[in-house]
């Protein structure tokens, strides 16, 4: 089933003075997981629950599998949800809480328990039938949501922040097991996320909000490789924009300290998106000159170290190299160092283009 | 007995659990136990000690026979029918309000909070007095009341709505605060289940809010049985027919039958320390609920509440 939104737009406050979705448009795939993306109060959340229904637009539609639902109450859109706090009922047991969606649909008893035990093996919570939710650790109450949210076969499965309130290493566990539910599920799902990493690795689509609006929709490559603007370059990946001009065919920045070789016309305005890992650093032991950084905090993490360097024109820049480069060139806390960019994208600036 | 404090159920003042910092002094801290025991002897078990001592004080006999009297039977007939017909309106009425508030905003939401407690504010006799100019011989609704040939001040109905009155609170009160503390998730979780209004409040409302429900009925039906200043303004002191409990006992005071006013008085007292008894129970089940997982601060079930300074 295909869910799909068109100049979706809800305004909160008394006056309709905060703004929650700004005329959105977007199309998930049927069988794939679209992530809407972004930081918190870009939205996000109040356009899945637009989707849910749990939220009236104030203008815009709302399409589930091509049929027109915006004007359909909630509990008809047979739609499955899982909150962010899991919203699991605490007086009912694991098993009912799975079981009520079919349970007011007055399913057979047989049928009930079959769907109850089938999903908990799917969520790999067998033997949990029993325990009440404030009996489960985090990861189990997110499962148990979302084979809650699987037990009335819905058409579209909506996830709020699925993994927001789980320690990172939990997060990580049941992102790639998601990612194998979804593969045997194949419902078609919108998932709702802060985390960069958790939707670039599980969705095929990415849709990237800010203020309301559509900063940037696309796959995951897309967006990484080519940022439609600055936001998006520092959202993704945490890149920094740099402005130069091309000079003897290569692009100059940050009074010449940074270049690379480009093929554009001499004098041309250009912006680069440099990410952190997109550099080298160079120790230059002696001499001075208006090319050179110089190195502000060294933090070492795990295999990579992260270094601050501050450019010649005032700015500062974040890099990020393997702990061995670091170590071999004996780089420390205020040490002068010359920056070689890799293979880093830089684009021409059309007239009218502003960040 | 008018216990109206606004606590959740669920939470729980603990006495003597673990070792306090030790700052202050021994005999600071003797001093202290000694001050609270003294108080609570004087204050609290002394009354406790005189009302039933003087209720047997002539004998069983006397004690019986006063309880057994007829305008005794009616009393507490009148009594029970007040919180009878009082504590399930009340219930009706807390828990539309709780739900009107916290599920839906509109003008005056704030006011309406304010307005749910006046009754507490405002003096029960003031209360009484407000009835009757409102449906008393010259009141507002005199010439309606007259036209129907119905009685409200000094019968029945004007008890009842005094009762209705002061314990309108109580209820509401209490499941508003369960209420608004556990949010509304749940409720969003079984609608995009496909659940009906009535459903996910039968299902899932009613059952997250039962402990703090049951808590406010106890409280409800403890003021609707010992109220005495807004009903005695309403009564009229008719013996045997608009007397209920509390002004019954006052009545036979002041006839100087101590014997039978301290036994329709060791009645009330015993619903007291039974209102007592329950809620200390409610509260003990909620915070069990609440701690299924942690054993280590599971009190001992069903105890009497504990007194201050004397379990350390």
């Amino acid at each position: 089933m295909t869910v799909s939104v068109e100049l979706l737009e809800k305004r909160f406050g008394s006056r309709r003075e905060v703004v929650g979705v700004d005329r959105v448009s977007f199309t998930a795939k049927e069988h794939g997981i679209t992530s809407l993306l972004g930081p918190s109060g870009s939205g996000k959340s109040t356009l899945l629950r637009l989707v849910a229904g749990l939220e009236v637009p104030d203008s815009g539609r709302v399409f589930i599998d091509g049929q027109d639902v915006t004007g359909v109450p909630v509990r008809q859109r047979q739609i499955g949800f899982v909150f962010q706090n899991y919203a699991l009922f605490r007086h009912m047991t694991v098993f009912d809480n799975v079981a009520f969606g079919l349970s007011i649909k007055k399913a057979p008893k047989s049928e009930i328990e079959g769907r109850v035990h089938e999903l908990l093996n799917l969520v790999q919570l067998r033997g949990y039938e029993r325990r009440l939710p404030d009996q489960l650790s985090g990861g189990q109450r997110q499962r148990v949501a979302l084979a809650r949210a699987l037990a009335t076969s819905p058409r579209v499965l909506l996830l709020d922040e699925p993994f927001g309130a789980l320690d990172t290493r939990v997060r990580v566990e049941l992102r790639d097991w998601l990612h194998l539910l979804h593969e045997k599920t194949q419902v078609t799902t919108l998932l709702v996320t802060h985390d960069q990493e958790e939707a670039l690795e599980l969705s095929e689509h990415v849709v990237l909000l800010k203020d309301g609006k559509i900063e940037q929709a696309g796959s995951p490559m897309d967006l990484y490789e080519s940022p439609s603007s600055a936001f998006v370059a520092s959202f993704l990946g945490g890149a920094k924009v740099l402005t130069g001009s091309v000079t003897d065919g290569r692009a100059q920045f940050a009074h010449d300290s940074l270049s690379a070789s480009v093929d554009l016309e001499e004098g041309a305005v250009v912006d680069a998106f440099v990410r952190p890992h997109d550099i080298r650093l160079q120790k230059v032991s002696k001499g001075s000159g208006a090319s050179l950084s110089r190195v502000l905090r060294v933090v070492r993490v795990g295999a990579y170290v992260k270094v601050s360097v501050l450019l010649p024109d005032g700015d500062s820049i974040h890099v990020q190299i393997p702990r061995h480069e670091l170590d071999e060139q004996g780089i420390a806390e205020g040490d002068r160092v010359v920056l070689d960019l890799r293979d880093v994208r830089v684009t021409q600036r059309t007239p009218s283009y502003v960040i | 007995m008018s216990a109206a404090s606004p606590r959740a159920p669920g939470q729980r003042i603990y006495h003597g659990h673990g070792t306090p910092a030790k700052t202050e002094g021994r005999l600071a801290r003797l001093f202290l136990i000694g001050a609270a025991l003294a108080f609570w002897a004087l204050f609290l078990l002394a009354p406790l000690v005189v009302v039933f001592g003087s209720a047997l004080s002539e004998g069983i006999e006397v004690y019986v026979a006063a309880l057994a009297e007829p305008e005794t039977l009616s009393a507490i007939r009148l009594t029970l029918l007040a919180s009878a017909i009082a504590v399930p309106v009340n219930l009706l009425f807390g828990l539309s309000v709780a739900w009107l508030i916290s599920k839906y905003d509109f003008t005056g939401k704030s006011l309406l909070i304010t307005l749910i407690d006046l009754p507490f504010s405002v003096s029960p006799v003031i209360a009484g007095l407000m009835f009757v100019l409102l449906f008393g011989a010259r009141g507002w609704f005199a010439p309606l009341l007259e036209a129907l040939d119905a009685h409200v001040i000094f019968a029945v109905p004007g008890i009842v709505l005094a009762t209705l009155f002061i314990t309108a609170p109580l209820i509401a009160r209490e499941v508003l605060a369960v209420m608004q503390a556990q949010g509304d998730s749940e409720e969003e979780a079984a609608l995009t289940m496909g659940a009906s209004g009535w459903t996910i409040f039968r299902r899932i409302t009613l059952p997250k809010l039962k402990w703090g429900v049951i808590y406010g009925v106890i409280l409800c039906n403890a003021r609707a049985m010992g109220e005495f200043g807004a009903v005695s303004v309403v009564s009229g002191h008719i013996r045997g027919e608009t007397n209920t409990l509390p002004l019954h006992v006052e009545v036979l005071y002041n006839e100087y039958q101590f014997a039978a006013a301290f036994a329709v008085a060791s009645l009330l007292a015993f619903l007291a320390l039974l209102t007592l008894v329950l809620k200390q129970f409610v509260e003990w089940r909620a915070h069990k609920k609440l701690h299924a997982l942690s054993m280590q601060d599971v009190p001992a079930p069903l105890s009497l509440p504990p007194t201050p300074g004397v379990s350390s």
